[in-house]
């Protein structure tokens, strides 16, 4: 399945916009993108291993925290979309 | 999706003039001789007469919405001009109110301008906005995002919400009875510096356009109460990619604003809430501190302890250097812990534009003693040290 990646955080991904995993959850998915790119962990994870307030998951068009969070399951063909939260504007 | 049915405005009535004026709006159903009367009586209140706010001020004043309200503390800065196009060369220099407030009428001299040149606060904020009808958040930072979104929830306006960054954009409507607000979407804003800010990103020019125009479009059709608004509806624009994607966004029923049982019933200190020290501003690049190449050296050559940052690349350092500490701009993130905020540091890079971010991103970090060398290791190399290679 597909994980997009926003611009804030491509950096930390060598640049990729998306990247491909196998997994059977969100959960897992996740483990698995930031495995590949493990400076990832910190903008996506606190250091209690909880995902970032301010940093939101959507398996498709719908927000996980609605679903069942990490423990929703996904399946080929599935895209997972990080959206952080941006605030330019004026500047 | 349901439309907004809360806005109830004076009934206006148009003049020969403004019906030849608004004619193309009048042929068509969905606006008409109603629809227009709704635009001139609505009140509507643009944060900021910057990127977003450019085009959204102009086509607001173009469809003929009866009265903008904007608020701008700022001046008009030469590096506005690659996006803000409400605002042109000659007015550089000049308030972006006043120069945002004699487009608009320019354009449409039946439109009220109301102008509030000052910096929306906890203080003032509910003040304003009890008097429009929707409020449009065309801001830059985390602060006065929340604070925008709470005084929206709280007087029962409606935030017509949109965001860039470099070439992506975001789009929605919060704050309406029955949909979601920003904090639903997002509780807890990002620690300073976390994020990079689009100060620290740039952004291409053309990208408030499409997104502020979107903006206006939010708002138009909340006036005529035609369409589906993004309530609920969160859009994402990749300028680059020429993509739009839809997500859905939720109301959240524990959200401590628009929630059920709220615990946020008037305005905090959002300053405090992103974890900003001190009473600072979000810096903005006409506040940056810097120190020219000149002082520099006679500040060495007296003595001073001055802590030199170079934020360039590994490949530039080998070419020429002020034997500073190397940490690349993309790295400061995560070696910012290198750093002793009680020193005087002089962040300096090739030419003075990627220390400026560095300086930009300390500074919101909470460092307060640090200054850009102006022109950078060229402008050293220029006036100070001929010997020293430019490249």
């Amino acid at each position: 399945m597909k994980i997009l990646i926003p611009t804030p955080l491509r950096q930390y991904a060598d640049k990729k916009d998306a990247v491909e995993v196998t997994a059977g959850t969100v959960g897992e998915a996740l483990s698995g993108l930031t495995s590949h790119h493990p400076e990832l962990r910190k903008h996506l994870y606190t250091d209690d291993g909880r995902l970032r307030a301010f940093v939101n998951v959507y398996l498709n068009d719908e927000d996980i925290r609605y679903l069942g969070k990490e423990q929703t399951p996904v399946k080929d063909g599935d895209t997972l979309s990080i959206v952080p939260s941006i605030a330019g504007g004026i500047g | 999706m349901a439309t907004i049915t809360q806005l109830d405005p004076q009934p206006a009535t148009l003049s020969n003039d403004e019906i030849l004026r608004y004619s193309r709006h009048l042929i068509m159903p969905e606006v008409g001789m109603d629809g227009q009367t709704k635009l001139k009586a609505a009140k509507v209140l643009c944060i900021g007469a910057g990127g977003l706010g450019s085009p959204l001020a102009l086509y607001l004043a173009a469809a003929g919405v009866g009265t903008l309200g904007v608020v701008d503390f700022d001046v008009v800065d030469f590096t506005n001009l690659q996006r803000q196009i409400i605002h042109t060369t000659a007015d550089v220099g000049r308030p972006k109110l006043d120069s945002a407030a004699e487009k608009i009428k320019a354009i449409n001299p039946y439109v009220e301008v109301r102008p509030f040149e000052t910096r929306l606060t906890s203080a003032n904020a509910l003040e304003i906005f009890r008097d429009f009808d929707i409020v449009v958040d065309g801001t830059d930072n985390f602060p006065t995002r929340y604070l925008v979104n709470d005084a929206c929830v709280l007087t029962g306006k409606p935030n017509v919400y949109g965001s860039i960054f470099r070439f992506e954009g975001q789009v929605s409507v919060f704050a309406t009875e029955q949909g979601p607000c920003y904090r639903c979407l997002y509780p807890e804003p990002p620690p300073p510096g976390l994020v990079p800010s689009c100060a620290e990103g740039g952004v291409l020019g053309i990208l408030p356009g499409l997104v502020g125009v979107m903006q206006a479009t939010e708002a138009i059709k909340l006036i005529l109460g035609k369409g589906e608004p993004l309530i609920g509806r969160l859009v994402l624009v990749d300028a680059l990619g020429m993509k739009f994607r839809e997500l859905k966004l939720r109301k959240n029923p524990d959200c401590p604003v628009c929630g059920k049982n709220p615990t946020i019933t008037e305005l905090i200190d959002y300053n405090q809430f992103c974890g900003i020290r001190g009473e600072e501003t979000p810096v903005t690049q006409s506040t940056m501190p810097e120190i020219t190449v000149e002082e520099l050296k006679r500040r060495q050559d007296a003595g001073d302890d001055l802590f030199i940052l170079d934020v360039r690349e590994p490949h530039e350092y080998q070419i020429s250097n002020l034997g500073g500490h190397l940490i690349p701009l993309g790295d400061l993130p995560k070696r910012v812990h290198e750093l002793d905020s009680s020193r005087e540091i002089v962040a300096h890079c090739k030419m003075g534009g990627r220390s400026a971010k560095a300086v930009d991103f300390l500074r919101q970090a909470g460092f307060t003693k640090v200054k850009n060398l102006q022109g950078g290791i060229n402008a050293w190399a220029e006036k100070v040290d001929p010997r020293m290679p430019k490249y």
